[in-house]
């Protein structure tokens, strides 16, 4: 056989029929499910008389309108409470495994998925939700679908696909100092741009990824998405069957010896062909921070607000102006100067208990800035329990953040948890998006060192010079 | 899904890059349980203030773009969210056909899953479209988009132009595969006997 990519090899492991028009049924391992892009698909189901396929084959659990504090009292929002009520009901009638509300092991898909072994090397994992590409941080073709095709995988455990371009990116070098997994996501889309993965399935190799934790794979393929691509990978190692090992939803004794086996087989050959390369050069890697309305418009802490005039073409400018308009910036601004009201720790990009230790770290013994609000928001009820066993709820409470129940929460706020306008952020989310968090509100992309770094100055500052205590 | 064959109508022109699902329908509407009654949140926060009064100048609050049928943008059309609720509200809204240099990937299958058109030309061809005072006439047999004064054809895969076509239901015809799923799941209880969840 032709040598092949880490993709090629889960293609042609789930390819279940090539049809005569040229497109490829492939099958679906996994199926994570939450209330936002269900409660359609269930409804077509039942209108059309179709059953679930495979409800074994699902995880379902509530996180992108749950509240984030007091859920024991209920959920005031009442359209909220419908939908979380909706999935509660459909999730019954279906037999499909579901997550309580109040369960610990409740929190985001993307930090519920792999917390729980239910993610595995090799598989595909779809969700209703663009940012299942951090599934790929496993080894697996994770990648987000429509509401309808939501239906079509609960009906057939299959979906059509076409079969996407290989990019391999190319990160040289070891990450400096100061700079994690967000950086690396950052500045590679901040050169290719958020379109320039488009048909595209990139994987992620170089020795910076090799020496990634799995909580950082995952904050990587989380933003494969924000690069444009379908899926991002990074080819499963010693790293990824330690983590793995002893989930509960992971393979145990003789079928985990078998599984291991077959993961190391997954790599992409030496010989393989990319359709595309991306070199992303690490040596002068600083803390990111996007100034923008989309992740591509991203520069170094040390840098400056851009200015429009120097633009490559006059699109591009009009397109920097109505960013620089909407974030309220002035171009030449220093990074470092810019001052923020808001600042958010979590999210699937950075929600996992790496990120919360990372963010811990630069506010233990100080104070948050007086005008910030600063959310920590842990992403699942058992990164949580971890945190406050480690004691890092009690250093976020003395720094004066509020500590919270675990959910999507601020970074999209379709709860409570939502910026007025004009209010800047510094974010560990995903999207910059005009109104992302919040009708008018102003994003910063940022790791969660510098997110912490920043509620404690009041304006964004380079994490690097601070003392970590 | 209803079929997709010539479509008559006024294009309103948003000629700019990256517009992403968030600005679509923005997250205070995807509580919803169904798919229709989105178009009147259509591209809110563009199209409404803060009171909720309509902003004047933006384009689908003018004459005669209020009826828009097609919308014409730039590169990277839908980036973003997966919400299917982007396609659902410019559906509801009126907006069958979108055409832009280039398209995210999610939001370009979610078109097709309801009956919508992502047409890809190159962004001098758009503008020209847009510099058209009366409707397009966008043909899917011929595959043309055009107007009074210019026309564009453009390329389309076979399988997507003949299920827009028909109005084909996606499951239906994965169902048709039915035996080769069957297949595929008893050889892979066997190669991969791992994958199996609580035993099954």
């Amino acid at each position: 056989m032709s040598p092949r990519t880490l993709y090629d090899k889960i293609w042609d492991e789930h390819l279940v029929a090539t049809r005569a028009d040229g497109t490829s049924l492939i099958y679906i391992d996994r199926h994570l499910v939450h209330e936002v892009t269900s409660p359609q698909a269930f409804e077509g189901l039942v209108l059309a008389g179709r059953a679930l396929r495979r409800p074994d084959n699902i995880l379902s659990v509530a996180d992108h309108n749950v509240p984030t504090v007091d859920r024991e009292k209920g959920i005031a929002d009442e359209t909220c409470r419908l939908q979380i009520e909706a999935l509660e009901t459909n999730v019954k009638a279906h037999g499909v495994p579901y997550i309580p509300l109040l369960d610990d092991r409740q929190g985001i898909v993307h930090v519920v998925g792999p917390e729980q072994g239910f993610t595995l090397p090799g598989t595909t994992v779809v969700c209703g939700d663009s940012h299942t590409s951090t599934h790929g941080a496993f080894g697996a073709l994770a990648f987000g679908i429509g509401t309808s095709e939501v239906e079509h995988v609960m009906a057939t455990q299959t979906l059509p696909q076409r079969r996407s371009k290989n990019l391999r990116v190319r990160f040289e070098g070891t990450l400096p100092p100061g700079t994690g997994a967000k950086d690396l996501a950052l500045r590679l889309i901040g050169q290719i741009g958020t379109a320039g993965g488009t048909g595209c399935v990139m994987e992620y190799t170089g020795p910076a990824v090799r020496g990634l934790s799995m909580e950082g794979r995952m904050t990587l393929c989380n933003m494969s998405i924000e690069g444009g691509a379908r899926a991002g990978l990074v080819a499963p190692d010693d790293t990824t069957f330690a983590y793995v090992a002893g989930r509960p939803l992971a393979p145990k004794g003789a079928l985990w010896d078998a599984a291991v086996a077959h993961w190391r087989t997954l790599a992409s050959d030496p010989e393989a062909t990319f359709d595309q390369e991306v070199v992303v050069e690490l040596r002068d890697l600083a803390p990111q921070v996007t100034w923008g309305t989309s992740p591509q418009w991203v520069t170094d802490i040390t840098g400056r607000v851009p200015d429009p005039a120097q633009a490559r073409n006059a699109e591009e400018r009009d397109a920097i102006l109505r960013a620089l308009e909407y974030m309220g910036l002035e171009p030449g601004t220093p990074m470092e100067a810019i001052g923020i009201q808001a600042v958010f720790i979590g999210s699937c990009t950075n929600g996992r208990i790496e990120d919360l230790r990372e963010a811990a770290l630069v506010a233990r013994g100080r104070k948050v800035a007086q005008g910030v609000r600063a959310l920590v928001v842990p992403g699942s009820g058992l990164v949580k329990r971890q945190a406050e066993a480690e004691g890092l709820d009690r250093i976020f409470l003395e720094a004066g953040f509020e500590w919270r129940q675990p959910g999507c929460s601020m970074c999209l706020g379709m709860n409570e948890d939502r910026l007025e306008a004009g209010v800047r952020c510094a974010s560990t989310s995903n999207r910059n998006f005009e109104g992302r968090q919040g009708r008018g509100s102003r994003t910063h992309l940022v790791n969660p060192a510098m997110a912490a770094a920043a509620a404690v100055a009041g304006h964004f500052t380079d994490v690097r010079r601070m003392e970590l205590r | 899904m209803n079929p997709f064959t010539t479509l008559t109508g006024i294009a309103a022109p948003l000629l700019r890059a990256n517009v992403d699902t968030d600005l679509i329908i923005p997250k205070q509407f995807l509580t919803t349980l169904v798919r229709s009654g989105l178009g009147r949140h259509l591209f809110d926060e563009l199209r409404h203030d803060l009171e909720g009064r309509e902003v004047p100048d933006f384009i689908l609050n003018r004459e005669p773009y209020r009826k828009a049928a097609i919308l014409l943008s730039g590169p990277n059309f839908g980036c973003g969210s997966s919400r299917e609720h982007a396609p659902w509200a410019l559906l509801d809204f009126g907006i069958r056909c979108v055409v832009a240099p280039s398209f995210a990937d999610i939001f370009f299958n979610n078109c097709f899953s309801n009956g919508v058109l992502p047409v890809v030309l190159p962004a001098e061809s758009i503008a020209r479209l847009a510099a058209e005072a009366g409707p397009l006439i966008v043909d899917l047999p011929t595959q043309t988009v055009s107007g009074a004064h210019c026309g564009f054809r453009f390329e389309i895969e076979a399988a997507r132009k003949a299920a827009l076509l028909e109005g084909m239901d996606e499951i239906k015809r994965s169902e048709a595969n039915l035996a080769d799923i069957e297949a595929y799941e008893t050889r892979r209880r066997v190669e991969a006997p791992w994958l199996a969840i609580g035993g099954r």
